[in-house]
């Protein structure tokens, strides 16, 4: 079956340009304000991440792990992400989704009943923080099964070796990790070093689309343009902590941001 | 589920590491998998390396001090009316607790592996303060992460860390106690792994730092396998051997040497924290029955909601403030060979009132929680059963937190 998040990587490589995919916690800062940030910057985002909260999560840093505990003290479960989804999904059929989160709310939940409710939610691809390969190897078989993309992740301590097999048994879009980092750290190695490894992968299999994710914020964006897809997380969050803040509205602020990543990878 | 003999335990993991087919794993983050993978074969190969061997056995003869006394306590068992009442006081190794063990371990793999900086980190602050001194001992440079509540109820170790020179990062993220400082330093981790090696102050964390922790602490019954055989001539025909468990270090180090005895002749009783006797909190999930699920990367019994979020403890003793379990107290609970259950902050605050009564031993609230235990059951013990209980901390650590709750006299 066809999956949506092929035709984004599609559309924006006819541009001329890598796709943005951008990062947002499930219930930040509420159920309702979270969908409404969705939904505005959905027309300049090809492909929408959505995070489940989870609140010991080993990989990221303080942006998202504020977001995250935010969205959790609001009262966010799991299946308010998946109405918040499907509701998204009402205003824009079209626009791929990919959730990601910590394993244990998927193993809590059920691995099938999750998987049937990402498939009725509309959810295209996920992301699995704390499941490696080769340990997700039959987790990423069910999502197949279901035409949801599972997203395997590459880090820069990934061996040669390793990045073959995981490539080999990835679907169409892999992740890779810019830097040897949480999320929202800093970017400490040059652009030219992450593309240097981008393109390592890539060789491997230049079918696959690879997206480049941590440490991507307006400043640094552009320097990463020949990428298949460029990530941003913690700078959106971290928008949204500032919003409230000054006691100003996220949803603007957060469309606003995304205007400007977009138009610097035109 | 089956516990095989003539195996160590800590090798009785499968080929991705779980314990029981479910127990502990790896689920980290791409980015540990390699460092991880480094640590393992570093730490294969290592511990069958005499030379490394000898290396680790002085330190712990001549540095840690070892052996720790076995010693009978004659008052309370008077007192008590049961079975006989022995300790062994494994508070005598340097820095007063068996962190020490783990920590010196650490430390010598990090040092094999090249790496300058260590980090770690600490609930009750004795993980930390060991880490600091054999980081010392070893030229490295140490950081350990700290619940922001714990720095504040357990000052004599946070003071004891920064004089051997580790930076103490506090951890200001959810209920600011041991479960954060751990997700702290993985991160930590997960963003320097390339030249910092972390030691996991517990038998817990991906099945390596599992394994590598009850490695370490195995010396507890080493030597008291050896002070039993000395004292009684053999193996005690009923023995019991009584522990603490927080993460579960010191009681699998306790235990593994006895591990292939029949249960009937020497029986494992692990002690939980119940929490405040009047709270729903805890932090007893074998105790309490709680659900499987994944903390720090390993799959383990652990406090969580239906969601799987992680829920909050609630303990007098910092060092038993964890929501998870080891993988290996889980395997050891499913195959029956240990015996767990749950002792209240106020149980164990009157544990410690008791031994302290009738003893020259100060164990801190952490064991106090086994000595409670171990007093309850030892009057319907008869005379011939030999009760051991690991005092494997020393209150000094507690003195602010006695105070309070039991008055001067009693520090
Ligand atoms: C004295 C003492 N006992 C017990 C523990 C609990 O840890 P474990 O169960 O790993 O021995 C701690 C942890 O900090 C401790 O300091």
């Amino acid at each position: 079956m066809f999956n949506p998040i092929s035709l984004a990587f599609k559309k924006a490589a006819s541009e001329n340009r890598p796709a943005l995919l951008t990062y947002t916690v499930a219930g930040d800062s509420s159920k309702k304000q979270s969908l409404e940030i969705l939904k505005s910057i959905s027309k300049k985002v090809d492909i929408l991440e959505i995070g489940f909260p989870h609140n010991t999560p080993v990989a990221d840093g303080s942006q998202i792990q504020t977001s995250s505990y935010r969205a959790i003290k609001n009262g966010i479960k799991i299946n308010d992400i998946f109405k918040i989804i499907k509701d998204f999904k009402k205003f824009d059929k079209n626009k791929p989704v990919i959730l990601m989160g910590y394993y244990n709310m998927i193993f809590q939940y059920g691995e099938n009943k999750f998987l049937r409710k990402c498939k009725i939610s509309g959810v295209n691809g996920l992301i699995v923080v704390d499941l490696p390969w080769p340990e997700n190897k039959k987790f990423a078989s069910k999502c197949k099964k279901r035409s949801i993309f599972f997203i395997q992740l590459l880090s820069p301590t990934t061996t040669k070796n390793r990045l073959k097999k995981i490539i080999k048994d990835s679907h169409e879009m892999i992740y890779f990790i810019s830097m040897l980092s949480t999320t929202g750290g800093k970017l400490k190695v040059s652009s030219k070093e992450i593309l240097y490894n981008y393109d390592k992968i890539k060789k491997i299999n230049s079918k696959k689309n690879i997206v480049i994710g941590f440490g991507i914020t307006e400043k640094t964006i552009k320097s990463l343009k020949k990428a298949d897809g460029l990530v941003v997380g913690s700078a959106i969050c971290k928008e949204i902590t500032n919003s409230i803040k000054k006691r100003q509205n996220p949803v603007t602020n957060v469309y606003n941001v995304v205007n400007r990543l977009r138009n610097k990878i035109k | 589920m089956k516990l095989k003999k003539g195996i160590p335990v800590i090798d009785q993991g499968d080929k991705l590491g779980f314990w029981g087919g479910k127990f502990g794993g790896n689920f980290v983050p791409e980015t540990l998998k390699k460092p991880i993978e480094d640590l393992e074969i570093l730490f294969n190969k290592l511990r069958k390396d005499k030379n490394f061997i000898n290396e680790r056995d002085r330190y712990f003869k001549n540095w840690v001090g070892s052996p720790t006394r076995f010693i009978k306590l004659e008052n309370l068992t008077k007192h008590v009316g049961g079975a006989q009442i022995w300790s062994k006081v494994v508070s005598d190794a340097n820095g007063g607790a068996h962190k020490i063990y783990n920590a010196t371990v650490h430390c010598l793999l990090a040092k094999r592996s090249g790496k300058k900086v260590i980090c770690g980190d600490t609930g009750a602050g004795y993980a930390g303060k060991m880490l600091s001194m054999a980081a010392k001992k070893f030229g490295l440079k140490c950081k350990i992460f700290m619940g922001a509540k714990d720095i504040q109820r357990q000052q004599p170790n946070v003071r004891a860390m920064k004089k051997n020179g580790a930076e103490v990062i506090p951890v200001y993220s959810g209920s600011q106690t041991l479960v954060d400082a751990v997700s702290e330093c993985m991160r930590y981790w997960v963003a320097n792994c390339d030249k910092v090696a972390m030691c996991v102050g517990s038998t817990v964390g991906p099945a390596i730092f599992v394994r590598i922790c009850g490695w370490s602490t195995s010396q507890i019954s080493r030597e008291l396998k050896t002070q039993l055989i000395d004292e009684f001539g053999s193996i005690p025909k009923k023995l019991k051997l009584y522990n603490c468990v927080g993460g579960g270090s010191s009681s699998f180090g306790f235990w593994n040497e006895f591990m292939d005895y029949d249960k009937k002749q020497c029986e494992f009783i692990g002690v939980e924290a119940g929490g405040p006797a009047n709270s729903k909190k805890h932090a007893a999930p074998l105790t309490y029955g709680s659900k499987i699920g994944i903390l720090h990367g390993a799959a383990q019994y652990v406090n969580q909601n239906t969601d799987g979020q992680i829920e909050e403890t609630e303990s007098i003793s910092a060092g038993l403030d964890y929501p998870g379990i080891s993988p290996l107290h889980c395997f050891l609970k499913d195959t029956k060979r240990a015996r767990y259950t749950a002792a209240s902050d106020e149980e164990a605050l009157n544990a410690y009132k008791v031994v302290t009564k009738f003893e020259k031993l100060r164990p801190s609230l952490e064991p106090s929680h086994a000595f409670s235990v171990a007093i309850a059951e030892s009057k319907r013990l008869s005379k011939d059963t030999i009760v051991v209980v690991n005092s494997c901390g020393d209150a000094y650590k507690d003195r602010g937190i006695i105070e309070r709750r039991l008055g001067k006299k009693y520090v």
